[in-house]
């Protein structure tokens, strides 16, 4: 019997652009084929977020326009512009 | 502490020291010399995983006075003299800690499946990027090809306020330790790094050191170049990774520099000037 699977990927832009260039990327894969971790590749699966949804991926999640917080205007902290993608993927059950 | 010739003949360049600021990191490839490494590599594997050198607060130069290996790598002048450039004299030893990764470490034995190490900074409750930062050396006793793992880092990121990272896996810009044997590698304590599987048949060994800066950090090293045209080109670099945020962190390098140059008037492109 067939069983669905989420693949995560998650991209990080250098802004909140769609098309914009993607600085860091994380690869979840449900289906369990394929392990990633970090240090495991050089170049982004994809050129932009825009790509890699025209590649099939469903955006769930997009970074939210906040204005920096008063006193940490100008702190920096985690990678701010964080997209967060899904494909379900049908495979046999066991 | 009496600073000796040759540690303060081998201080670091004002554009060292600029890289330091700049990468959060600075390599001195190869320095350690084959008989030291031999040595050094004997006592990690005897005291690994952990061996007390000393206690937490001990001056540096206490610390494994009998060792011609570890003791005798951090004694070198070109490893004292950089200490002597980013902690001053007579730094205060932390901790120490020895790794040592067997072949296929970072797999899981039960299934080959990768574990691999998280992103994570390891003074992330440190509020202190400035003034009083600490160094971590790094020192690795053998040579290091790329499959054989080293410590992934992130140059530029140790300004960054951050608790875990753990959800990343690659960023642009990132930089695996590929190294020759007998390489020291000096870490701002904010700089973002992870551990990398060893895909080789040789264990692989790495020591971290802690170390802390007794007094004020200002103007320790060589400062014959302080005003070399270059320096502003070094502080201003783009890693790959900043994005739109590359202004905010030439303002905490900006930071770093005018504590470190006792200069309040420095400054990159005016960003903290103009914008306080």
């Amino acid at each position: 019997m067939p069983v669905r699977r989420q693949k995560l990927l998650l991209l990080y832009a250098e802004d909140s652009g769609f098309n914009s260039a993607i600085i860091a990327w994380t690869q979840i894969d449900g289906t369990c084929n394929e392990r990633h971790r970090s240090g495991d590749s050089e170049v982004s699966p994809y050129a932009s977020v825009y790509d890699a949804i025209c590649d099939g991926w469903r955006l769930i999640q997009m970074p939210e326009q906040l204005p920096r917080f008063p006193g940490a205007e100008r702190e920096t902290a985690y990678l701010p512009f964080e997209f967060v993608l899904e494909q379900l993927v049908e495979m046999e059950g066991t | 502490m009496t600073i000796g010739v040759e540690q303060a003949t081998h201080r670091l360049s004002s554009k060292a020291v600029a890289r330091f600021v700049a990468d959060g990191y600075l390599r001195l490839d190869g320095i350690v010399p084959s008989e030291v490494n031999a040595v050094a590599a004997e006592e990690m594997r005897r005291s690994a995983p952990a061996g007390v050198a000393s206690y937490a607060g001990a001056p540096l130069a206490s610390v494994w006075e009998e060792s011609q290996g570890l003791g005798a790598m951090l004694r070198l002048p070109q490893v004292s003299g950089a200490l002597l450039s980013l902690l001053g004299a007579d730094p205060v030893y932390d901790y120490h800690v020895v790794h040592i990764i067997e072949p296929g470490g970072g797999y899981s034995a039960a299934d080959l499946s990768f574990i691999g190490h998280k992103w994570h900074s390891d003074a992330y409750c440190d509020l202190h990027p400035y003034e009083r930062f600490q160094v971590n050396l790094f020192y690795i006793p053998h040579d290091v090809p790329r499959e054989m793992g080293g410590t992934m880092i992130l140059p530029g990121s140790h300004f960054r306020k951050v608790d875990e990272i753990a959800r990343y896996q690659n960023i642009r810009g990132q930089a695996a330790l590929v190294c020759p044997a007998g390489t020291v590698v000096l870490f701002h304590h904010g700089l973002w790094h992870c551990a990398q599987p060893n895909l080789t048949e040789r264990p692989r060994y790495l020591l971290k050191v802690v170390l802390f800066p007794r007094g004020h950090q200002e103007l320790l090293w060589d400062t014959s170049d302080l005003h070399d045209p270059d320096l502003g080109a070094i502080l201003g670099q783009n890693h790959g990774w900043e994005g739109n945020e590359l202004g905010i962190e030439w303002m905490h390098r900006v930071k770093l520099w005018r504590h470190l140059t006792a200069n309040p008037d420095f400054d990159l492109s005016s960003v903290c000037t103009r914008y306080g």
